[in-house]
């Protein structure tokens, strides 16, 4: 079973790992069953702001429970919208669809042929203009929200215990 | 428990001079016909939610040495049957490259277990089975000791044309205790054009040869019948062949094994361990979906273009469409998961149309490279996962009429989405060493075939005949998509078989006598940018020599649009595309010892190092069969996988790497990552300008500030290009096909952009 300590957690998180390390250490099963704890408490020492994380969904985002209820949260502390709304009707937008946009990521014939209509969605944090994610698909495809996570089955009867802002014990075992 | 010996079982008898007695029908266990006991079963699963109403496994806990020394056993017997029989094939696709697996099924039709190989097979034999059941082979066709089947009917229980399956009953004394099936990938198996991934066919009667469930020998021996109409059918009647002696070789040795295994254990033993098997590789399932996701609902969606208004050959196909593939995962609070492909587009006269079974067959291969790495992978599994694959639609047409010859193109744009659904879920537990964003979708570099001229083919033996097929494996190296603690794989990955493997130049080159291999070269930029980048794709070069009548294509994608994104900021990789130069001056410059052509690398400058009459340099990838001469140059490409994260996280010191080992180009590094500096290109040397890179870094993020426009703004502009349809006849088949198809996305469709009611694209 791989055991990662939280030390080894939190390199992870920063992508400091090598190949060997995370071959031997991270990858094998089964898990260590307490990461997703370990993680939450990296993550949570990471921020600027004391409400409980209670999903990460990327990189910079997070379901966060506040005393206004539960929020999906930048890392630089933007809140962006209440957990059940899509995130992404709160980003500021950039859409490429022509060529010169295409080309300022790609070379000439290794991108999409401008007459198919198919762009590429920059979603950006409103706070701080991190991207936070890449949508590719055909104009006028509906925004999709990529997880909704059901935040108090998992606390209640995958981990045994209400949710960290419904005083659920942090402590508690994965 | 008892352990009679078995007639069948005698180590002394070789194969083929033993006789079979026939038994009579029921043949099941216990008295029972095959469709009693497939009827029972299904009844029990629905029941109890367990397989065969199994909610302990007595037999596993009573004594897990002999249950787990067992499956280890059955397990060793499928791998060595694989691994024995491939030498038995001539075609490098198989012996080579390992395209072939084994598997053994209950009576029933329900997968135990599978050996290494194209697992994708694990579910598609099971439909093959039930089939045969539900047809009541046991009491009109017959289903005898001594039997073989063959089926490569996509509709019935198979992935695509070329995937060939051979089917042995194992009898023990009068009951059907088990079937054994082999599965070969054909270089070729007829049709309308060569080639073991076509792309011109366009309905069943352009795919090629067909068996559908059919009693092809007894006795162990083939039919004679069955074997010239394989000779006749084929362009490679030798290859053709030896997969088959090489598939009925296989389920031969796992028909000796289980005969010994039976010997000793006793066949109550057997019976008991195959149906725990099944009932724990569904419990396996579900612990590890709680073990690695998170509940909640995750929605994704693949995308594959078919530009084809100017390239198909039928009147029928001479149009641009694209297929929509949405994936809807949920994993309820039990830790089942149920996957919803509602809104998926209806078939279409391509060959890219999806049977069920293809799909589910591509579930586990998927899973288990990403979920069950070490689990007991049967179809138990496939009990743990309910699956929408809607009727009617590409990805389970229900239609024996369709083309299926290459429906990976279907399966890659849609596991792509559902390779991002899983990721969300190990991302939020914590278990970012496990997340995918995705791959380098590995259409085929280049298939067709040629003659080789008759000054040549005296060169080669006889056997082979004058005509080479062109199949490669290239495609199985593309660039595996970024973790979310990693850079992707590069040029090491393919999703349909996870071990991955081109296999050796020199292999291919004794089939492939007429094609040369001009280069491999990694190609700058394929990778998809991210703060973790996708592996990167390569590109390559081939030339004709010595051949006539000779004919090749790509089935490339992606081509003209991307089938996904990266994740968390990350973007797809980049596309492919083709350049093909005909009537060269390749001849002269190889007399003169004059330089050719390596790569196109910077991109258009292939034509600069060659002369020739005609030079076809084409956005999109993929192309028809077309004619090459002697001479010619053949361009290809292999995809990038996309990339993970906000670009300009990526240190600079990593980019410094990816400048120097080609996987960027100093140009869009600066454009992308905003790092700036000096490149020698002969020292293969960066050095990086840190204070240009910061203040680049800085005008990016200035620029997005500037650049970017609300969502209310974004939703504006879109919703009128909606109301006015402003998209090419691509995008226009796609939603016209989904509004037809699925009333429930259309009502989505209009809920989102806030459209009447009678709004339709």
């Amino acid at each position: 079973m791989t055991d990662l300590d939280k030390n080894r957690v939190q390199s992870l998180i920063e992508g400091e790992m090598s190949w060997d390390e995370m071959r031997n250490e991270v990858l094998p099963d089964p898990k260590d069953p307490d990461r997703f704890e370990k993680t939450r408490a990296v993550l949570q020492e990471r921020v600027d702001w004391d409400d409980p994380i209670l999903v990460p969904l990327n990189d910079h985002l997070y379901v966060v429970g506040t005393d206004d209820g539960r929020v999906v949260r930048a890392d630089c502390g933007e809140d962006l919208c209440g957990v059940d709304d899509n995130w992404k009707r709160s980003c500021e937008v950039f859409v490429r669809d022509d060529a010169e946009e295409f080309e300022e990521l790609y070379e000439e014939y290794m991108h999409v042929d401008p007459d198919w209509a198919f762009e590429l969605r920059e979603w950006y944090c409103p706070g701080c203009y991190e991207l936070i994610d890449v949508d590719a698909v055909p104009v006028g495809y509906p925004v999709i929200k990529p997880f909704d996570p059901d935040i108090d089955t998992f606390y209640e009867e995958w981990q045994g215990r209400p949710a960290p802002d419904r005083g659920g014990d942090e402590t508690a075992a994965d | 428990m008892s352990k009679p010996e078995s007639e069948l079982h005698d180590p002394e008898t070789t194969t083929r001079e033993r006789e079979f007695d026939d038994v009579e029908p029921p043949i099941g266990w216990d008295g029972q016909t095959l469709q009693e006991m497939l009827d029972e079963s299904e009844h029990l699963l629905e029941e109890t939610g367990h397989y065969r109403g199994l909610d302990e496994l007595e037999f596993k806990e009573q004594d897990p040495f002999q249950y787990e020394q067992m499956y280890s056993r059955l397990r060793g017997a499928l791998v060595s049957a694989r691994e024995t029989a491939l030498h038995v094939s001539a075609s490098p696709i198989v012996r080579e490259i390992g395209e072939l697996c084994f598997q053994i099924y209950t009576p029933e039709g329900d997968s135990v277990a599978v050996s290494t190989g194209i697992i994708v097979h694990v579910h598609t034999g099971s439909l093959a089975i039930k089939y045969m059941i539900e047809e009541d082979y046991e009491h009109g066709r017959g289903i005898q000791p001594g039997d073989v089947f063959c089926n490569n009917d996509n509709d019935l229980g198979n992935v695509h044309t070329t995937d060939v399956h051979t089917f042995v009953p194992i009898f023990y004394e009068d009951e059907l205790v088990a079937w054994a099936d082999g599965v070969t990938h054909e270089i070729d198996i007829g049709g309308m054009t060569r080639g073991h991934d076509q792309i011109a066919s366009t309905n069943r009667h352009e795919d090629g040869l067909y068996a559908t469930c059919e009693k092809i020998g007894e006795d162990d021996q083939l039919y004679q019948d069955w074997r010239d109409r394989g000779q006749r059918g084929v362009r490679t009647p030798m290859y053709w062949d030896l997969d088959e002696k090489c598939r009925l070789a296989g389920c031969h040795m796992i028909r000796e094994a289980i005969h010994e295994m039976i010997d000793e254990v006793g066949v109550d033993t057997f019976k008991q361990f195959l149906y725990e098997a099944v009932e724990e590789g569904r419990q396996i399932m579900e612990s590890r979906v709680k073990e690695r996701m998170f509940p909640g609902t995750y929605r994704e969606a693949g995308f594959h273009p078919i530009q084809w208004e100017d390239k198909a050959w039928q009147p029928g196909a001479q149009q641009n469409m694209m297929n929509h593939l949405p994936v809807e995962m949920t994993i309820d609070g039990d830790g089942e998961m149920e996957l919803d492909l509602e809104g998926a587009t209806p078939p279409g006269p391509h060959p890219f149309n999806c049977a069920e079974g293809s799909m589910e067959g591509a579930l586990w291969v998927y899973l288990t490279q990403s979920l069950l790495h070490d689990g007991k992978v049967n179809d138990g599994a496939n009990y743990a996962v309910d699956t929408n694959y809607p009727e009617g639609s590409v990805v389970n047409p229900q239609d024996p009429d369709r083309s299926y010859h290459t429906p990976w193109a279907t399966i890659f744009s849609t596991y792509l989405a559902v390779s991002k659904c899983l990721s969300n879920g190990f991302f939020s537990r914590g278990f970012r060493e496990e997340v995918i964003t995705g791959y380098g979708e590995p259409g085929d570099a280049l298939q067709g075939g040629g003659k080789l001229k008759d000054s040549v083919a005296d060169a080669i033996p006889d056997a082979l005949g004058d005509y080479w097929p062109v199949g490669p494996f290239d495609f199985s190296c593309q660039g595996l998509g970024a973790s979310a603690c990693r850079d992707g794989l590069d040029y090491g990955y393919a999703m349909f078989n996870p071990e991955a493997d081109l296999g050796d130049v020199e292999e291919w080159e004794q089939t492939q006598w007429g094609l040369l291999q001009l280069s491999r070269r990694v190609k700058p930029n394929t990778a998809g940018h991210g703060k973790y980048r996708g592996g990167s794709g390569w590109e390559g070069l081939h030339t004709v020599m010595g051949s006539e009548d000779v004919s090749m294509y790509a089935f490339s994608i992606p081509t003209v649009t991307w089938s996904s994104a990266g994740m968390s900021g990350g973007y797809p990789g980049g596309t492919s595309y083709s350049v093909r130069v005909h009537d060269t001056d390749l001849a002269e410059r190889a007399a003169a010892d004059e330089p050719y052509p390596l790569d196109d690398q910077p991109v258009g400058s292939l034509e600069d190092q060659i002369e020739g009459e005609e030079v076809i340099r084409d956005q999109d990838g993929m192309f028809f069969p077309e004619e090459f001469e002697n001479h010619d140059l053949l361009r290809y490409q292999t995809s990038g996988g996309p990339g993970w994260g906000d670009p300009l996280e990526r240190p600079p010191e990593k980019l410094k790497e990816d400048i120097e080992e080609d996987i960027f180009t100093p140009d869009i590094v600066e454009q992308v990552y905003g790092v700036v500096g000096d490149y020698d290109a002969n020292d293969r040397e960066f050095t990086i300008d840190e204070e240009a890179t910061e203040q680049r870094r800085q005008e990016i993020r200035e620029e997005r500030a500037e650049r970017t426009q609300s969502f209310d703004e974004f939703f504006d502009e879109e919703r009128e290009r909606v109301e006015e349809s402003d998209w090419n006849d691509g995008i226009q088949y796609m939603y016209d096909g989904v509004f037809e198809q699925s009333e429930e996305w259309a009502e989505e469709f209009r809920e989102f952009w806030d459209l009447d009611d009678d709004y339709s694209p």
